[in-house]
C-alpha cells in the first residue's frame, strides 16, 4: 500500500513542482481550455504546452479529450481516481493477507502429510 | 520428506462487479479443507488476517462458526485503541462456503467466501455486497491513508483554482 501511495504522490508532486504546470491547473480550475488557448496564455509553443499537459495528465491531475481537431483540457476526474486508487489499496490488503495465508497453507499441508506418514 | 521449491505466488484480483459489489479472487496451493480451516479456526485466522505490512495487529478473535453464530475481531496496538469488527454467520457449508454479516456499521457489507477445490488447489472467491451504492462509496472512502492524501491534493487544487 505504501509503495503504491509513494509512487502516486511522487508523480503528483513532481508535476506540481513546475510553475507553468501549476499555472495551467489554476487556469483549468476556472474553465476548461484547449492546448492552443493554454499555449497562448503562457506565451509558449504548442509543443512546449503539450509536454506540460502530458506530465499533468500522467499524474492524473488533468484529463484531455479530443473534440474534432481541438484537444480540450480539464482538471482530472478525482472521483474516479480515488476509486481506482482505493480498489488498488484494497487489492494490496488482500494480497498481503493471502501471502500470509499461503505460508499457513503450506505449513498445514506439511503437518497433515507428516501425520499421515 | 522431499524438499520442494517455494511455491509460485498466485495473483490476487479485485473487480468491482456492480455499484455495490466487489469480488476478490485468489488460488491457493492446498486443498479446500485446509484453506477453510484457516478462515474458521481463530488460532489459524489470527496468523494471517492482519498482515505485518498493515502495521495494526490483531488483538483477539472469537468465532462461533455455525449458522446464527457470531464472530468478533479486534485490531489495535492496545485494548484502549482497539477497533472491533463483528457480525453473524448466515451460511456455513464446511470446506465450501461461508457467508457472514458485518455489523460494526450500518454501511457494512455482507461477505461471501467460496472454496472450490481442483487438483489439490483451492480457488477462493470473496464477494462483498454493500447495502447501497452510497454505503459502498462511504466505505471505500474510509480505507487506509489514501483518501486523506487525495483530500490534501484536492485542497491544494482548490486553493490554486481559487488563487
Amino acid at each position: 500500500m505504501v509503495q503504491y501511495l509513494k509512487a502516486r504522490l511522487d508523480a503528483s508532486f513532481a508535476a506540481l513542482s513546475d510553475a507553468t504546470r501549476r499555472g495551467v491547473l489554476e487556469q483549468l480550475g476556472r474553465a476548461d481550455a484547449s492546448i492552443t488557448d493554454l499555449a497562448e496564455k503562457f506565451h509558449m509553443t504548442l509543443t512546449g504546452m503539450k509536454k506540460h499537459v502530458g506530465v499533468l495528465e500522467q499524474a492524473g491531475l488533468v484529463t484531455t479529450e479530443k473534440v474534432g481537431r481541438v484537444r480540450t483540457c480539464k482538471l482530472g476526474l478525482r472521483r474516479l481516481e480515488d476509486e481506482a486508487a482505493w480498489i488498488e489499496s484494497y487489492r494490496q490488503l488482500w494480497d498481503a493477507r493471502f501471502d500470509e495465508l499461503d505460508k499457513l497453507v503450506e505449513e498445514l499441508k506439511r503437518k497433515e502429510k507428516d501425520d499421515g506418514e | 520428506m522431499e524438499s520442494k521449491p517455494t511455491p509460485m505466488k498466485n495473483p490476487t484480483t479485485v473487480e468491482r462487479t456492480s455499484e455495490r459489489e466487489l469480488v476478490v479472487v485468489r488460488t491457493f496451493n492446498g486443498p479446500a479443507h485446509i484453506v477453510f480451516a484457516a478462515w474458521t479456526k481463530p488460532e489459524l485466522f489470527m496468523r494471517w488476517w492482519a498482515p505485518k505490512s498493515i502495521g495494526v495487529p490483531l488483538l483477539s478473535c472469537d468465532m462461533d462458526v455455525r449458522v446464527g453464530g457470531g464472530y468478533r475481531v479486534a485490531f489495535g496496538h492496545d485494548a484502549s485503541s482497539a477497533m472491533e469488527f463483528f457480525g453473524k454467520y448466515l451460511e456455513v457449508i464446511p470446506n465450501s462456503r461461508l457467508v457472514w454479516t458485518n455489523e460494526e456499521s450500518a454501511d457494512a457489507a455482507i461477505t461471501t467466501v467460496t472454496f472450490e477445490e481442483k487438483n489439490g488447489k483451492t480457488l477462493l472467491v470473496l464477494h462483498e455486497l454493500y447495502p447501497s451504492k452510497e454505503a459502498f462509496d462511504a466505505n471505500s472512502g474510509a480505507e487506509g491513508g489514501l483518501p486523506e492524501q487525495f483530500e490534501q491534493l484536492d485542497e491544494l487544487l482548490v486553493e490554486m483554482g481559487a488563487g
